[in-house]
């Protein structure tokens, strides 16, 4: 395999009106890479995962995704949002929500060939998902439903994954389910990884560096580079304190006191 | 009696639409629900009644303006694509006020009160051949229209999010929803009113998900459970003279409350 970056950002721009959320951001995401974003609500984690999808055109700068303009990839991107309730009596199993991260963009019916239900098969049986794969979505748990998400965005043999909050409103043992699931994964095909996430520690074993939004501007590192009272006060433009206890990373004095537990 | 009346041209005809009606209005209905989009059908219906009975006045064919009415309202919802308690609350504002209009607009018409009876409460043993025929070329549409877009539009459906992650175009569908949405209740309002068209298009979709997981599946079932209550409803109004609607809606009712019932009895797994 070649080094030439999955991801390539140059000088990003994202500005909605007066505000600006970040500019001049540069990115690259190299094979088997786990980068978190982290940042408090509104600081455009979000609105990067939609550049990255082809959703939102950059206000200045360019991407790339394997070379690519993001709009031309988003077959070949894998997206795990945050958990959502769906209504029980919703007509969709397990595995059909799979199913549609395979061909569900697609025109048509669909044909009822072997070769996609292989794959999704594969795909459930590789996140463990197979014992509820015909169990309608909406009678599942969070977990269970997290882990069909992370079945659907890997049954398209993506080359990114993008993850949105995965681990929202679940517990912690699903939380660290999920993310092994998707390290896992990117070990094992070198399918890199950009992790949404207000919170860093549920993923901070894993991580290889941190993008870290606030305040309109950003910064990006490893954990020890970026995690610190002096970086993020910097992009806070006041006293943050980030603490290290029993293992986790506290950050005390953010604004608003918006995120972390 | 029965067996007399079945030998009827008039009756055929009936058997025919209500058929022809009877699919197009199960099939969409699995998607109406799944979008929680029983209120904007009522809207669509009822605005379409706006639509016919200013056809009447103005002496027009009245399935022109149903039609157009509804086909109106639905482009107004798709483009405005609004959601949840918004969505609802616009929906209600504008109903109210396109039925006031209907209201003015019989009042103003000269014509056999018949007529306005027939939009409101259906007139299935009434249709004629030509009718028929425009009725099966509408539905031939719309269900070649459902067909094509059926995978991208169960995925913009169920769960918008990734959809559109995906590259599916989740507002462009949202539209056709509603436009071909606004095209089948045109046509169910012609079998069974403007008052009882959620018999048509939410009930048998509303049964067809507590029966079954599969989405396939529960449009299959959706469009059986609306052609046995139409053409039951059809036949159970030869037998004895009351309103062809009210048996339709009897059916389609007594097989929601049998789905309902069956979900309860069955854990979610066998059911699937």
């Amino acid at each position: 395999m070649t080094d030439e970056p999955v991801v390539s950002a140059r000088g990003l721009a994202l500005r909605f009106g007066a505000r600006e959320l970040f500019a001049g951001l540069d990115l690259e995401l190299r094979r088997g890479e786990l980068v978190a974003v982290l940042g408090p609500n509104g600081a455009g984690k979000t609105s990067l995962v939609r550049i990255l999808l082809g959703l939102v055109a950059p206000s200045a700068g360019h991407v790339t995704i394997g070379g690519h303009d993001p709009s031309r990839n988003r077959a070949r991107v894998g997206y795990v949002p945050q958990q959502r309730a769906f209504d029980r009596d919703l007509p969709l199993r397990g595995r059909d929500l799979v199913r549609l991260g395979l061909d569900g963009h697609r025109w048509g019916l669909g044909r009822l060939s072997s070769g996609p239900a292989a794959q999704v098969d594969a795909a459930l049986a590789s996140v463990g998902a197979s014992a509820y794969a015909d169990t309608p979505v909406g009678v599942l748990s969070g977990g269970e439903q997290q882990r069909l998400r992370v079945a659907q965005a890997l049954v398209c043999n993506p080359r990114l994954l993008l993850v949105d909050e995965p681990l929202l409103s679940l517990d912690l043992a699903h939380q660290r389910i999920v993310v092994g699931l998707l390290d896992a994964h990117r070990r094992a095909t070198g399918t890199p990884v950009l992790f949404v996430t207000h919170d860093v520690n549920p993923v901070l074993p894993f991580v290889d560096r941190v993008l870290y939004l606030a305040g309109g501007t950003w910064a990006i590192g490893t954990v020890d580079e970026v995690m610190t009272s002096e970086t993020l006060s910097r992009l806070y433009g006041t006293d943050v304190d980030v603490l290290r206890v029993r293992g986790r990373i506290v950050v005390v004095g953010v604004p608003d006191d918006e995120h972390h537990h | 009696m029965f067996w007399e009346l079945l030998q009827q041209h008039f009756v055929h005809s009936a058997l025919l639409a209500g058929a022809v009606v009877s699919v197009v209005a199960g099939a969409i209905g699995v998607f109406v629900v799944a979008r929680g989009l029983s209120f904007a059908v009522h809207a669509i219906s009822e605005l379409g009644f706006t639509g016919a009975a200013g056809a009447l006045v103005v002496g027009i064919d009245p399935v022109a303006g149903l039609v157009a009415g509804s086909l109106a309202v639905g482009a107004v919802l798709g483009v405005l694509s609004l959601r949840g308690s918004e969505r609802d609350s616009s929906i209600g504002a504008v109903l109210a006020f396109g039925l006031g209009l209907g209201v003015l607009f019989l009042s103003l018409y000269q014509g056999y009160a018949t007529e306005a009876t027939n939009l409101l409460f259906g007139s299935i043993v009434g249709v004629s051949g030509a009718q028929v025929r425009s009725l099966a070329i509408v539905a031939a549409l719309v269900l070649a229209a459902l067909a094509a877009l059926y995978r991208p539009l169960l995925f913009a459906s169920v769960d918008p999010e990734v959809a559109e992650a995906r590259g599916v175009p989740v507002r462009t569908l949202s539209v056709a929803v509603f436009l071909l949405l606004a095209l089948a209740t045109a046509e169910a309002v012609q079998v069974v009113g403007v008052l009882l068209v959620l018999t048509l298009v939410i009930t048998p979709a509303a049964a067809a998900q507590r029966l079954t997981a599969r989405p396939g599946i529960a449009v299959l079932l959706s469009i059986a459970i609306a052609l046995v209550s139409t053409e039951g409803g059809i036949l159970l109004s030869l037998e004895k003279d009351w309103p062809t609607s009210f048996f339709i809606t009897a059916i389609s009712f007594a097989a929601y409350v049998g789905a309902r019932l069956y979900g309860t009895t069955t854990t979610p797994s066998a059911s699937a």
